[in-house]
């Protein structure tokens, strides 16, 4: 490429970044403001104060959301990526009667987001007393809809397995589990971490369904106590809800920035690529 | 081991290994969907205790509900906006960052970090950047330009929340479309070069069609994502002003969970499920007119 061309792409790159990066740097450097100055834009703040930061957590049971949040994203995870890649690869691998209709059964839950059926959920939850409780925030979806595209996914992938690697596996005298647990689930490995992104991120962003399940502030998740940071006339202090923010921002990006390249080419190659 | 035995333990396993994802999918998707629209055809009110059979009066309350046009027309603006912004964006991204060019990985990098912010953190500090007296103001004001009370007029509202939504998500499409981008074939760009076809028709002729099955799968899950936004909503204008961003799920919301009322709420979701079913078609239909091949 030219030299003029290669700068002219820069400058338009670095352009267009700006929108994209220049939030979460204003999002960090505001929260060490007093709220007094919230407004006055500089590049890096004027006065430093870790006020808002100390804020967050005497003004709610913080720690204990942010344990919320995170306890309930790892459960969700790890229940997804049993649930969806045993079924994932039993409807890839094994033949069964009725193994059509059934992938159907689940084929379709792909196309009913979770806010059609919010209703009846909530008054099933509601008559079995787990509303105000941590159940549906795990169960609706560790195996609902997210669930149904995490098995998708992960059907497949096992689809393209070599059909050899298997074979070879039965003569040396494998079982079923064996062969799923020893040779597809290692060779799974990408699909899997992709899966666990998507589930992760979906569960750590959860926000309609804790908004309306959850009414006890330490049973809050994260997006719902990040709304809360007001003073005793509703006004939002924006500092302390930007340091509450950056909180619940900072560990996602940096396990993101220490794993981009798995992170990304896992997104990237999971049967997604059409 | 015979073959018997083998398989019938095969029969077992499949079984065994598909009975979770099936008793998901049936206890909250299939029961659930049964249900809303069983539940659509009552009057409920759950502070007063009433659950009363009333056919199909919430369909003909939704279709006298004067709120419900500007409704459809907030959640249609919304999910083109979003599409045509974030895929056609994303798609610009891609090429420049597909070129053969130093530091590219640190603009993808970049380019995707909001994906992994959390969605309320980043739509937060886009509502403290979108104030009347916020950053975005702030800088249009160096540049001598009044901006206007980006969330609080009609005429912005919604474009704002869509651009807000688009920065954050836009990456995803990216890494979709670069991967899509570096599958096709580079045979077909030194063939086409040598027939003397300058960038823009190798683009339209070679490169367009080969990642099309990607654009069209990016297309419907960006789709079904715009129709169920709900977070941004909440937090930059409540629905407002007036119900210029108040779309369908931010409605049945409203309608279920702060006015109690549950039949006319699934009325609303069974709306919400239709529209989304009959996108997905279409946009299946579509794909044998545009989409080059399939595998």
């Amino acid at each position: 490429m030219k030299t003029k061309n290669r700068l002219l792409l820069y400058g338009l790159l670095l352009v267009l970044c700006v929108p994209f990066v220049f939030p979460t740097w204003w999002m960090v450097t505001s929260s060490f403001k007093p709220n007094a100055d919230i407004f006055a834009f500089d590049f890096a703040p004027g006065t430093w104060t870790l006020e808002p930061w100390r804020q967050v957590f005497t003004m709610q049971p913080f720690a204990q959301q942010y344990f919320n949040s995170a306890y309930i994203a790892v459960v969700v995870t790890l229940g997804t990526l049993v649930v969806a890649s045993t079924a994932g690869y039993a409807f890839a691998r094994i033949r069964f009667p009725g193994q059509n209709v059934l992938f159907l059964v689940v084929l379709t839950g792909l196309l009913i987001p979770s806010e059609v059926t919010i209703v009846p959920l909530f008054r099933m939850f509601n008559s079995l007393g787990l509303v105000d409780t941590h159940w549906p925030l795990i169960l609706v979806p560790m195996l609902g809809p997210p669930s149904v595209l995490a098995t998708f996914i992960m059907r497949q992938f096992f689809i393209t397995l070599p059909g050899e690697l298997e074979e070879a596996a039965r003569i040396d005298g494998l079982g079923r589990p064996a062969i799923f647990r020893r040779i597809a689930l290692p060779l799974a490995r990408p699909a899997l971490g992709a899966v666990a992104i998507f589930t992760f991120l979906h569960s750590w962003n959860l926000y309609l369904e804790p908004v309306v399940y959850i009414s006890s502030r330490t049973k809050y998740t994260l997006p719902q106590a990040l709304t809360q940071f007001t003073d005793a006339y509703q006004g939002q202090l924006w500092n302390v809800q930007l340091s509450a923010a950056s909180m619940t921002a900072i560990p996602v990006l940096i396990v993101f920035v220490i794993a981009q390249r798995q992170f990304i080419e896992g997104l990237a190659h999971t049967g997604l690529k059409g | 081991m015979n073959y018997w035995t083998t398989r019938r333990r095969d029969l077992l396993t499949g079984y065994l290994f598909v009975t979770p994802a099936l008793i998901g999918a049936v206890a909250f998707v299939f029961v659930p969907l049964v249900l809303v629209v069983w539940y659509s055809l009552h009057e409920w009110n759950v502070l007063a205790d009433t659950f009363d059979f009333v056919g199909t009066e919430n369909y003909r309350k939704l279709a006298e509900d004067p709120q419900v046009p500007g409704v459809l027309r907030a959640t249609a603006l919304f999910s083109a906006g979003l599409v045509v912004l974030n895929l056609g964006l994303a798609l610009v991204l891609a090429v420049l960052l597909n070129q053969r060019l130093r530091g590219t990985t640190v603009f993808r990098v970049l380019f995707f970090s909001p994906v992994v912010v959390s969605l309320l953190a980043w739509t937060i500090v886009w509502g403290f950047l979108l104030q009347d007296n916020g950053g975005i103001n702030a800088f249009l004001d160096l540049v001598g330009i009044d901006g206007p009370n980006w969330l609080r007029s009609e005429g912005t509202a919604m474009a704002s929340v869509v651009v807000v939504q688009v920065f954050k998500n836009v990456g995803l499409n990216m890494v979709l479309f670069l991967a899509a981008l570096q599958g096709v074939p580079q045979e077909l760009y030194e063939a086409a070069r040598t027939d003397g076809a300058g960038p823009w028709t190798v683009f339209r002729r070679i490169t367009l069609p080969l990642i099309s099955p990607t654009i069209l799968l990016t297309s419907i899950i960006t789709v079904v994502g715009s129709l169920q936004v709900f977070a941004q909503i909440s937090v930059l204008t409540q629905g407002g002003p007036g119900t210029s961003t108040t779309v369908l799920v931010y409605y049945l919301y409203q309608q279920a969970f702060q006015f109690h009322a549950f039949g006319y709420g699934s009325t609303l979701s069974v709306v919400l499920f239709l529209i989304v079913l009959a996108l997905t078609v279409l946009q299946w239909q579509m794909r044998k007119k545009w989409v080059f091949h399939e595998n």
